[in-house]
C-alpha cells in the first residue's frame, strides 16, 4: 500500500491488524512509555482547510513515537495564496518530508496529491469526499466498546449529504456486514449514490428521519454537527440546524452497551446531559484519533509496532 | 437509399482517413476531438444526417491526406464508439480501424464535478475517467471518485 486515500487501500485484514497495533499502542498515545518508533522520520501536515483535532491529532502521533512534524501553516500566508498548484505544492513537500497527511477543501486532491507524489498521502478530507483516518478510529472506538466490528447495528444521524466521515464509516462498515440506519432531514439525505453503491455491496440500509425512534436495539449512534460551511443558503442552513438534539432522556430506553459518537466539534446535536452517562464515547474517541493514527503512521512507514509493548517508561 | 450512394456524395479520396457510422449530428463534436478545424490545412469533406441501414441515420467524415492513429481516434470513443474507420492509400482501403474504449479515458475529458481538484485548469496532471462499466457507459473521474454524467461530460471535451 502505497498511502490511505480512501478506505478501499485496505483490505479488512489491514483493517483489523491496524486497530490490533493501534490496541498495543495505547500507553504510548497515553505517554506512559516512550516508544521512538519515528524517531529520524519527518510527517508533511497539508491542512489547506480549517482542522483542530486532526492535524493535532497527527502531529501528537508522530512526536508520541519520537518522530518530527513541519506544518504548511496558515493557507492565507503559504505559497498557495500566490497561486501555487497543489501539484508543485506536493512536489516540494514530498522532498522534505518521509510521509504527508493532508486536507483540502477539494474533493480528490488528495488522489492527486498521491500521483504527485514518491511519499505516502494520508488523506485527512478532501471536499466532501473521503476521511479514512476519521474511520479508522472511528471503527477502533467501535471496536474497543463491542469487541467485534461485524454485524452491528449503527445509526447514523445529521448531515449524512456533506459528511464525509459518515460516507467513509458508512462503507467500512458495509464491509463488516452491520446494519445501517441513515436519520436526517430530508435536504441532508445520503447521496443517491452512495446509498445505491453501499446496497450494491450488499449493505442493509434503512432512511429515515426518525432519529429516536431508530435507536432502541441500536448499538452505536454516531451523530454528527449540520455545518455550516457547507451551505450556500443561509436560510436553507437555518431549517435544517437543530433538527436532532439528543438529550439524556432519550437514551432510558436505549440497550445498555449502546454508545453514542461524534467526531466534534459539536454544536447542538448533543446534549451536556449525555456527556455523564455511560454510552457517551465521544471524547475517547477523540483521543483515539492519536492512536489510530500512529498505527496507521508506522503502518505507511513499513515500521512494525512490536508484538508486545513494554517499560521504557519516560 | 444506398450506403454505397451516401459514400458518393463527395469523392473518393486518394488518401487519409475516412470515419463511417458517426452517430447523426455528431460529426462536428468528432472533428472537434480530433482538433481538426478551419485552420487544418488538409481538406476534410463532412457529410450528415444520411440515410444508414444499420443506425437509420448517420454522418461520415474525410481528411485527406492524413492518417489518424489509433491513439486519435480512441479519444471518439465517447461520443462514436462504433464508429468505422478506413485508412485510405491511392484511393483503396489499406487498413481498417475501430474505436476502442479502454480501461480509462485520458485527457479526453474533464470531469463534470464542480469541486473536483482538476477544475483547477492550472493544476497539470492528466484527466483521468474510469470506465466502470460499457454497456450502458459508466465512467468515474479516478480523483474524486464522482460518476460522469455523460450528457453534461459531451460539454467537457478537452
Amino acid at each position: 500500500m502505497t498511502g490511505l486515500i480512501t478506505m478501499d487501500d485496505l483490505t479488512n485484514e489491514q483493517i483489523n491488524s491496524i486497530l490490533d497495533d493501534a490496541e498495543r499502542l495505547l500507553p504510548v498515545a497515553r505517554g506512559e512509555i516512550y516508544l521512538p518508533l519515528l524517531q529520524g522520520r519527518i510527517l508533511g501536515n497539508l491542512f489547506f482547510e480549517p482542522s483542530t483535532r486532526t492535524r493535532m491529532s497527527f502531529e501528537t502521533a508522530m512526536k508520541r513515537l519520537g518522530g518530527d512534524v513541519v506544518n504548511l501553516g496558515d493557507v492565507k500566508t503559504s505559497s498557495v495564496v500566490k497561486g501555487e498548484t497543489l501539484f508543485d505544492t506536493i512536489q516540494m513537500v514530498d522532498g522534505y518530508t518521509d510521509i504527508i497527511a493532508m486536507r483540502h477543501p477539494r474533493q480528490g486532491a488528495a488522489q492527486y496529491a498521491q500521483d504527485a507524489a514518491q511519499v505516502p498521502i494520508l488523506n485527512g478530507g478532501d471536499g466532501a469526499g473521503h476521511h479514512p483516518t476519521q474511520t479508522m478510529l472511528d471503527l477502533f472506538t467501535i471496536k474497543q466498546a463491542h469487541g467485534r466490528l461485524e454485524g452491528l447495528k449503527v445509526v447514523l444521524a445529521g448531515d449524512l449529504r456533506y459528511g464525509r466521515t459518515v460516507h467513509s464509516l458508512s462503507h467500512a462498515l458495509t464491509r463488516f456486514g452491520c446494519e445501517l440506519i441513515f436519520a436526517s432531514p430530508d435536504l441532508l439525505n445520503m447521496p443517491d449514490e452512495i446509498v445505491s453503491d453501499l446496497r450494491a455491496h450488499g449493505a442493509n440500509v434503512v432512511e429515515t428521519e426518525d432519529l429516536y425512534g431508530s435507536m432502541a436495539d441500536a448499538d452505536v449512534v454516531y451523530m454528527t454537527r449540520i455545518q455550516k460551511e457547507r451551505f450556500a443558503d443561509e436560510d436553507e442552513y437555518a431549517r435544517c440546524a437543530g433538527a436532532y438534539k439528543l438529550h439524556a432522556r432519550h437514551l432510558s430506553e436505549v440497550k445498555q452497551d449502546m454508545i453514542v459518537m461524534h467526531p466534534l466539534p459539536r454544536v447542538d446535536e448533543i446534549d451536556p446531559s449525555v456527556d455523564k452517562t455511560r454510552h457517551a464515547r465521544y471524547f475517547e474517541q477523540a483521543f483515539n484519533g492519536v492512536v489510530a493514527r500512529m498505527a496507521l503512521l508506522c503502518r505507511l512507514l513499513g515500521v512494525t509496532v512490536p508484538a508486545k509493548i513494554e517499560g521504557g517508561a519516560l | 437509399m444506398s450506403n454505397e450512394h451516401s459514400m458518393r456524395r463527395v469523392t473518393a479520396i486518394r488518401n487519409g482517413t475516412v470515419i463511417d457510422h458517426i452517430p447523426s449530428g455528431q460529426a462536428m463534436r468528432v472533428l472537434e476531438m480530433l482538433g481538426i478545424g478551419g485552420a487544418t490545412a488538409v481538406p476534410v469533406s463532412l457529410v450528415m444526417n444520411v440515410p444508414s441501414k444499420k443506425m437509420g441515420s448517420k454522418d461520415i467524415i474525410k481528411v485527406e491526406d492524413r492518417e489518424l492513429t489509433q491513439s486519435e481516434l480512441d479519444r471518439l470513443a465517447l461520443v462514436a464508439p462504433d464508429a468505422r474507420v478506413a485508412i485510405i492509400r491511392a484511393y483503396s482501403v489499406a487498413e481498417k480501424l475501430t474505436i476502442n474504449l479502454g480501461e480509462e479515458l485520458i485527457n479526453v475529458v474533464r470531469c463534470t464535478f464542480s469541486n473536483c481538484i482538476t477544475t483547477n485548469l492550472r493544476e497539470p496532471q492528466s484527466h483521468r475517467l474510469k470506465v466502470v462499466q460499457r454497456d450502458p457507459l459508466q465512467l468515474r473521474c479516478h480523483y474524486c471518485g464522482r460518476p460522469q454524467d455523460l450528457d453534461e461530460l459531451a460539454n467537457n471535451v478537452l
